[in-house]
């Protein structure tokens, strides 16, 4: 269990430090996971370079999807729009630090997929983030 | 009678083994689907060692066999749900197909534009859809009986839907999300009143309780092995002979003509009709072997097992901080119950429950309808079936408040 619900994902759980919306935004995206009614936005400000300066969350949704949007907000922030465009299932393993399943990776990747999905259009985001 | 629960234990292979080293396994999870005794796996193996052939037509030793065995299933199974005669179960993949059968066939001549379907707001989706693919076809209407707080179905809707004229009324046994039992009797009675038939997903009442469709009188009637602690890939739609003989065939293929040309076929005698190409022949037999388990058994001790263990569950569950159950004071149900742990999703009660061994389900349970009319977005549920005993059920419990030490 200490594997599986790292302290790290239950205190972002708990505690999320980037959750919230942006009002204005430059940028804002939903999407819902129908397996489970996991539910996420993210809202995203940019600088005129197209930094991110600002990146939160918010919906609902179990401890996996909200502390993988939680640790993927954190990791953004500061980085290039362009940069998203290279993040994939890896990437947020390993903020996770955790391996997951088939069925919890898709709460895993909730966020991600809406991230990449809003900024590129929502095409096979879902095939590509689960393909191995 | 007693059921001799440890002693039933051990004819389950899978519940010897640990989840992982040093954990053995609770399974709370029938309802999706159950276990397998050793003799529906054994009956299995052997007939695939043993007699394996394709049946009804070959002369061989093999061939006949491998048919009385297929055919001897199918009588097992008409005197358990005690149907008239063995021409009114046809073997179909599941439950599932068995509704998609009546839909595409029964529904496919003799409705029309504008005619009424009565469902149910506690339907699995396969109780569902099936009918709204039709309707959008032949421009049907739906109309559902409503699931009152308590968790039951208003009657008193269902009076007034009966006075407009509908075709067919559909609806479920027993709720696989609340445990609710339907009190299908009366229900059929007042549909038969009204002129209209009835069709019953029996998937979650025949693997727990004695399901007798002659007394309830019902038009079609369907359920799956798997649940009943038989193989995968098999079910059974049960219709009155007359209904079933009115219906056009529903796949075409081989066995399920009496003689083909090369523009035109005519259809074979019941129930191979409906029964085309080579069917799942090692799992209708592992399906009567089932049956035989269950009957061996008792359906009477089994009911009475599990509502035992229901009750104790129920008055368990009310010691665990923050659990709410969905719908605990339905009057008649079975071994299902579905509950929320405040602050906690039901994935991460699952996923903890798991690390202790513990197999329940959680998400919406194939009945989005039902949660979304009580504002829930899933819930976790337990359920019981004749293997499980009051230690299981002890097992949650402390399962869920390890939840809680984790969560709250």
């Amino acid at each position: 269990m200490d594997d599986f619900y790292r302290e790290l994902i239950v205190e972002h759980y708990k505690n999320p430090a980037y959750k919230g919306t942006l009002d204005p935004n430059d940028f804002t995206y939903e999407d819902e996971n129908p397996l489970c009614g996991d539910h996420i936005r993210v809202d995203l400000r940019v600088d005129d370079n197209n930094m991110i300066t600002e990146a939160v969350f918010s919906g609902h949704g179990c401890a996996i999807s909200q502390a993988s949007a939680d640790l993927l907000m954190e990791s953004i922030i500061g980085k290039p729009l362009e940069e998203v465009k290279n993040m994939t299932k890896e990437t947020v393993l390993e903020l996770l630090g955790i391996e997951l399943g088939p069925v919890r990776l898709k709460c895993a990747l909730l966020s991600l997929k809406v991230l990449k999905a809003g900024l590129y259009g929502i095409g096979n985001i879902e095939e590509e983030l689960l393909e191995i | 009678m007693n059921l001799d629960i440890n002693k039933i234990k051990t004819d389950f292979p899978i519940l010897n083994r640990e989840v992982r080293p040093g954990t053995r396994l609770v399974y709370l999870d029938s309802t999706a689907t159950a276990q397998k005794p050793s003799i529906v796996i054994d009956s299995m193996k052997q007939y695939y060692e043993l007699n394996n052939a394709n049946i009804h037509r070959g002369i061989h030793q093999l061939a006949e066999e491998a048919t009385a065995m297929y055919e001897l299933a199918r009588q097992k199974i008409a005197r358990f749900i005690h149907a008239r005669s063995t021409k009114e179960i046809v073997f179909t993949r599941n439950a599932t197909e068995s509704i998609n059968l009546v839909a595409q066939t029964w529904g496919r001549k003799f409705l029309q534009a504008g005619d009424l379907i009565i469902l149910t707001e506690m339907e699995h989706h396969s109780n569902l859809v099936p009918w709204q693919m039709l309707a959008e076809e032949k421009n049907l209407v739906l109309d559902f009986i409503s699931v009152n707080e308590k968790g039951e179905l208003d009657l008193t809707t269902y009076d007034r839907l009966l006075e407009k004229n509908p075709k067919l009324v559909a609806f479920t046994h027993m709720s696989n999300v609340l445990g609710t039992i339907n009190p299908a009797k009366e229900m059929i009675q007042k549909a038969h009143g009204a002129g209209t038939l009835v069709l019953i997903d029996g998937a979650q009442s025949v693997p727990h309780f004695s399901v007798d469709v002659t007394d309830l009188d019902a038009d079609f009637y369907v359920f799956s092995a798997h649940k009943m602690v038989g193989p995968t890939g098999i079910g059974v739609l049960y219709g009155k002979e007359k209904l079933l003989a009115e219906m056009p065939p529903f796949l075409g293929g081989g066995d399920m003509i009496k003689k083909v040309q090369l523009r035109s076929f005519k259809a074979n005698d019941l129930p191979h009709k409906f029964e085309a190409g080579t069917p799942a022949i090692a799992e209708a037999i592992g399906f009567g072997k089932a049956i035989d388990y269950l009957s061996s058994l008792g359906m009477e001790n089994i009911a009475d097992h599990e509502k035992k263990i229901t009750q104790y569950a129920l008055q368990k569950l009310q010691y665990v901080d923050n659990l709410k159950v969905f719908c605990p004071n339905v009057t008649e149900r079975g071994g299902v119950i579905s509950f929320e742990l405040d602050f906690v999703h039901p994935h991460d009660v699952a996923q903890v429950l798991d690390h202790y061994g513990i197999a329940v389900r959680a998400g919406h349970h194939c009945a989005m309808p039902l949660h979304e009319k009580f504002g829930l977005p899933a819930t976790s549920r337990a359920s019981f079936y004749l293997y499980n005993d009051y230690e299981d059920v002890d097992l949650l419990v402390i399962g869920l408040q390890q939840v809680n030490e984790m969560f709250a």
